[in-house]
């Protein structure tokens, strides 16, 4: 009964979406986002209709204006900088827009233009004084902020009378402080409309990441080249003009010449973009924050005012939610990656049957030999790591290398090498095409190409995304293994997509379905996922009727068979459900059946701490990584198998001293040539009454 | 003078300096009344409390923080001082617990800053609301707090005179020796060196820099009630509704105009004589002038602007060098 629900527990209860959702960047804003709802929540329990359409409305005009100048100090922020003269920026833009329409009774066009490039002049200085003459921006604003005022507050005594003794005949200017569309105000439009552009600019357009790359870091963005300087003074510049916008809608609501206008501004939206989790010191911050922020702030005073709070309370009020919020804000921040730590790995239920035989009984289908022993050794320290080895038709060998190249080395001796193409990535499987091309799988990067004329292509790093993926699965982490169809399409396994390359240990102690498979169609230049949910997918190899795949799931021990077209198109089935370790590639041999690799031998604890999983959940939280149980990757052996799943040979190297593990082998003209992802060699094995005709990559194809 | 600059580079300290010398001169030279001895005693004597707000926030700036409760705490404290011994409480009484309401005050703003790592810009900022809040909530009868006669014992650290000197230049000047020895010759004013240049760097060789971040918050709050005396004593009352920023901004410029980086680390208390005498020199030309409120602002505006600029292009800032988030 028990065993029943934890299987049902483990099958249908998701728990590795937890840390994948954590992961998330949008999760940086959830803190914003909820103390935004408590005080939705707060105030709507207190205030009758502080929901309702006209409080709302009143409160997103409000919310619209003040989310320009906002927008404006938050790409200042995120630059590295501040702009505290906004508040001055303000008041005079707004002197400037009243004097054009009620004195001069420009049109709207002309008065709107003005006042923006009045607020882009007075950015200007900010920019030019802190982007180019590299002044401190909090000081230089401040005394800006100053200068400002006194300017406005010189020019506010001339002009004030003039401003309220005359009134524009412009329903357009009306229309702009009080009108709606679809009973949205016009400035939540408009501010609308700018957000998205702001959102997007930020996140999709190059010149946003400039302004993210140098808040970031300011010396790496100068030495890659950006123009530092240019960059940061138009943040300023951008922020005096949405600051100017924010102006004009204010003007066109209260159309007050007030000599306060703008007073404690720069505190607010400064308070507004911290609240929203934007970050002082640059590098961090978006849209939403901004947003989020300008809502909190604006809620709160505008609740505080209507429960008739006295002001000293209300203030007592708003600095203790300012600081908790910000408290719990930087604590998130500081924080997440270790909760992400914790709750990323997510160990599933994985029930291995055991062993039927010792699999070292001389009696058993694995009974050890010695029949790796004697192999010759080719390129002995000169290659490192050559996860699977393939030849081409005149018989030069080649290997990938843990340095991110391509190794060939030249037939028949096999003595000299080259480094024939470099990839920059771990090259995993490979396999030749019937033009010779190389297809290789290469870790973290995708499925690459190198031409015969040695020019490596990306052939494809992203598949479709699945529809319910929290984690972005539309790029490839760990492409492993492949083969061609004679028609051109390429199979290929990914074997997590949870996890890098590096991290396959992490993948393993989870023995979850992460991995797929995938067909590039290169007829259509298109990359589908065809099987989900692999345990860790390795080999892969076309089947005999050229409409189904062989396929090996490491952490489950089984090799499957899928069919991917014909009559039992879409059908998996069992071919060895019970191997005796973790298989890794497959590939053909000359008689029909199959070479497969085994990069080690299962042991009793793994397989039982694969049935406890909530043992290797707390192992994950507990203890450090490199603590952590994890299969044995120890031996070299290679097994000969049917389509029908029995066992035919087994060549073992029990000593280790060749191959200490093996993750491939290929059959060509009566040789066996044998790489280990460990080993710093490539093994030759004559074969006994093999076809010495026969190849195994390339014109195989044809014919 | 020549002396002075000889082997020097020509860093902000000496650039402001020079442009005082040069204010003063002119002012000297051009502007009948300036260089008497009286208006020199009320020119000092108007930007005293200034002087002494700036001791308190260069302690904080030196150690790359920036308090701007200090205004708040300047008020609110010290009217608390007043209206306790107002009502009949011991003088010596009134004031312990408005030096405990101010420790708590700086505690409060060094736990944020130290232990929450709230910015210290926004923690200061809310937790100066916050004082502000609480001085209006009932703490007071009124707005403006008149001078207990039961204070008057003290009263002369704002009103008395001796040898002709004001007692409140006196209280900046001693305020000033007290912070000088305690930041150049004491081992925790050592610390908040080290950890204003490199907070990391002072954490590794063994510094308790958090408890030390609380202890600078909270001599900048007893320095801001100190100040928030004087004043009050000087001018008879406290107007707690003095809690504006323009005030505080002119605090920071008197730091930061003397040559007291926001980078943290460098400067000392001479650098805040220099900028307050700067400041007052300005301020006191240009009322003799009769300049406006805001033509005082727009013109001292300007000359900062200018100190600024001047020291930016002779000490320009090195990419390579500069320190992320540095603002």
């Amino acid at each position: 009964m028990s065993q029943t629900l934890k299987k049902l527990r483990y099958k249908y209860w998701p728990d590795h979406i937890f840390g994948e959702i954590l992961q998330k960047p949008w999760m940086e804003t959830a803190v914003p986002l909820i103390v935004l709802i408590f005080t939705i929540v707060f105030f709507s329990a207190q205030i009758d209709n502080f929901i309702s359409a006209n409080n709302l409305s009143d409160n997103f005009r409000q919310a619209a204006e003040l989310g320009f100048v906002v927008l404006g100090i938050s790409l200042v922020l995120i630059v590295g900088g501040i702009d505290l003269s906004v508040a001055s920026i303000f008041a005079l833009c707004n002197l400037l827009v009243l004097y054009c329409m009620h004195v001069w009774q420009m049109p709207l066009i002309g008065a709107v233009s003005v006042t923006l490039l009045l607020g882009a002049a007075l950015g200007a200085i900010n920019g030019i004084l802190i982007g180019y003459f590299r002044m401190r921006a909090f000081l230089t604003t401040m005394v800006t902020l100053i200068v400002f005022k006194a300017i406005h507050d010189l020019l506010n005594v001339k002009v004030a009378v003039a401003i309220s003794s005359n009134f524009p005949d412009s329903p357009a200017w009306d229309r702009m402080g009080y009108g709606a569309i679809l009973s949205i105000p016009t400035v939540v439009w408009a501010f609308g409309i700018l957000a998205i552009f702001t959102h997007i600019f930020l996140t999709r357009l190059r010149y946003g990441w400039w302004l993210l790359a140098v808040g970031g870091n300011r010396r790496s963005a100068y030495n890659t080249g950006l123009p530092v300087n240019r960059i940061v003074a138009l943040s300023y510049v951008a922020s005096g003009v949405l600051t100017a916008a924010s102006a004009i809608f204010y003007a066109a609501r209260l159309a007050s010449p007030g000599a306060d206008t703008g007073k404690g501004l720069e505190i607010t939206v400064l308070t507004a973009a911290i609240l929203g989790g934007i970050r002082l010191g640059g590098g961090k911050g978006s849209v939403m924050k901004a947003i989020l922020g300008t809502l909190i702030i604006l809620l709160i005073t505008n609740g505080l005012l209507r429960m008739a709070t006295p002001a000293g309370t209300s203030r007592i009020i708003l600095a203790t939610i300012l600081l908790l919020a910000a408290t719990l804000d930087i604590r998130w921040f500081k924080n997440r990656h270790k909760a992400v730590q914790e709750l990323y790995v997510s160990p599933a239920l994985l029930e291995l049957p055991g062993l039927s035989k010792d699999a070292t009984s001389p009696d058993s289908d694995y009974a050890p030999n010695e029949r790796l022993h004697d192999v010759e050794i080719i390129g002995l320290g000169q290659v490192e790591a050559p996860e699977d080895v393939v030849l081409d038709e005149d018989d030069n060998l080649y290997c990938g290398s843990r340095h991110g190249d391509i190794i060939r080395f030249f037939a028949p001796d096999y003595k000299r090498h080259e480094v024939y193409a470099r990839i920059g990535g771990q090259p995993l499987g490979m396999t030749f095409d019937a033009e010779y091309n190389l297809y290789v799988c290469v870790g973290g990067m995708g499925l690459y190409r190198v031409t015969r004329d040695r020019k490596v292509e990306l052939v494809t790093d992203e598949t479709n995304r699945h529809f319910l993926s929290i984690i972005d699965d539309s790029r490839l982490r760990l492409a492993d293994d492949l083969d061609i169809l004679p028609d051109g399409r390429i199979l290929f396994s990914e074997a997590t997509v949870r996890y890098e390359m590096h991290e396959w240990p992490t993948d393993a102690l989870e023995g979850r379905g992460n991995g797929r498979i995938i067909m590039y169609d290169p007829k259509q230049n298109k990359t589908t996922t065809v099987l989900r949910n692999l345990i860790f997918p390795n080999g892969i190899v076309v089947a005999s009727d050229k409409q189904s795949i062989l396929f090996a799931e490491s952490w489950n021990c089984t090799i499957k068979r899928y069919w991917f077209e014909g009559p039992k198109k879409g059908k998996v089935e069992m071919v060895i459900p019970n191997l005796p370790g973790y298989p890794d590639n497959i590939n053909r041999a000359s008689d029909g059946n199959y070479w497969l690799a085994i990069m080690g031998m299962r042991s009793q604890v793994f397989d039982l701490s694969m049935r406890k999983p909530g043992f290797r959940r707390r192992m994950s939280k507990q203890l450090p990584g490199d603590e952590w149980l994890a299969p044995n990757i120890n031996i070299g052996c290679i097994v000969k198998f049917n389509e029908a799943g029995e066992i035919l040979d087994v060549l073992w190297d029990r000593q280790g001293i060749n191959h200490p593990m093996i993750t491939s082998m290929r059959e060509h003209k009566g040789y066996l040539y044998i790489g280990g992802i460990t080993n710093n060699r490539i093994g030759r094995l004559k074969l006994d009454d093999a076809d010495e005709t026969y190849v195994s990559s390339g014109k195989y194809h044809v014919g | 003078m020549l002396n002075l600059l000889r082997g020097r580079k020509l860093d902000q300290q000496i650039i402001v300096l020079i442009l005082f010398i040069l204010i003063f001169l002119s002012f000297a030279v051009f502007l009948p009344g300036f260089i008497s001895a009286g208006n020199i005693l009320t020119l000092v004597r108007s930007v005293s409390v200034l002087g002494i707000l700036g001791l308190g926030m260069a302690i904080v700036v030196i150690g790359r923080g920036i308090d701007l409760s200090m205004i708040a705490t300047l008020a609110v404290p010290a009217a608390w001082v007043m209206t306790l011994a107002g009502a009949g409480y011991p003088p010596v009484l009134a004031i312990l617990a408005g030096l405990a309401f101010a420790i708590a005050t700086g505690v409060l703003n060094g736990v944020l800053v130290a232990y929450a790592e709230i910015p210290a810009l926004f923690a200061t900022l809310a937790v100066g609301i916050g004082i502000a809040g609480i001085g209006q909530s009932g703490l007071f009868e009124y707005d403006i707090v008149a001078w207990p006669p039961a204070l008057d014992s003290i009263s002369w650290i704002g009103r008395g005179v001796i040898l002709g000197i004001p007692y409140s230049i006196l209280a900046f000047l001693a305020a000033a020796l007290v912070v000088h020895i305690f930041l150049k010759k004491t081992r925790m004013g050592f610390f908040i060196y080290a950890l204003g240049d490199n907070l990391l760097a002072a954490r590794i060789t063994g510094v308790r820099v958090r408890p030390i971040i609380i202890l600078q918050y909270v001599m900048a709050s007893v320095i801001a009630l100190f100040a928030g005396l004087v004043l009050a004593a000087s001018s008879a009352n406290m107007d707690t509704r003095i809690f504006n920023l323009t005030w505080i901004y002119d605090v920071i410029l008197v730091v930061v105009l003397g040559g007291i980086g926001l980078s943290g680390g460098r400067g000392g208390v001479w650098n805040v004589i220099i900028g307050t005498l700067l400041i007052g020199t300005i301020i006191n030309g240009m009322t003799i002038m009769n300049v406006s409120f805001e033509g005082q602002n727009l013109v001292r505006g300007m000359v900062l602007l200018a100190a600024l600029m001047t020291d930016s292009i002779l000490n320009p800032r090195n990419e390579e060098t500069a320190k992320q988030g540095d603002i």
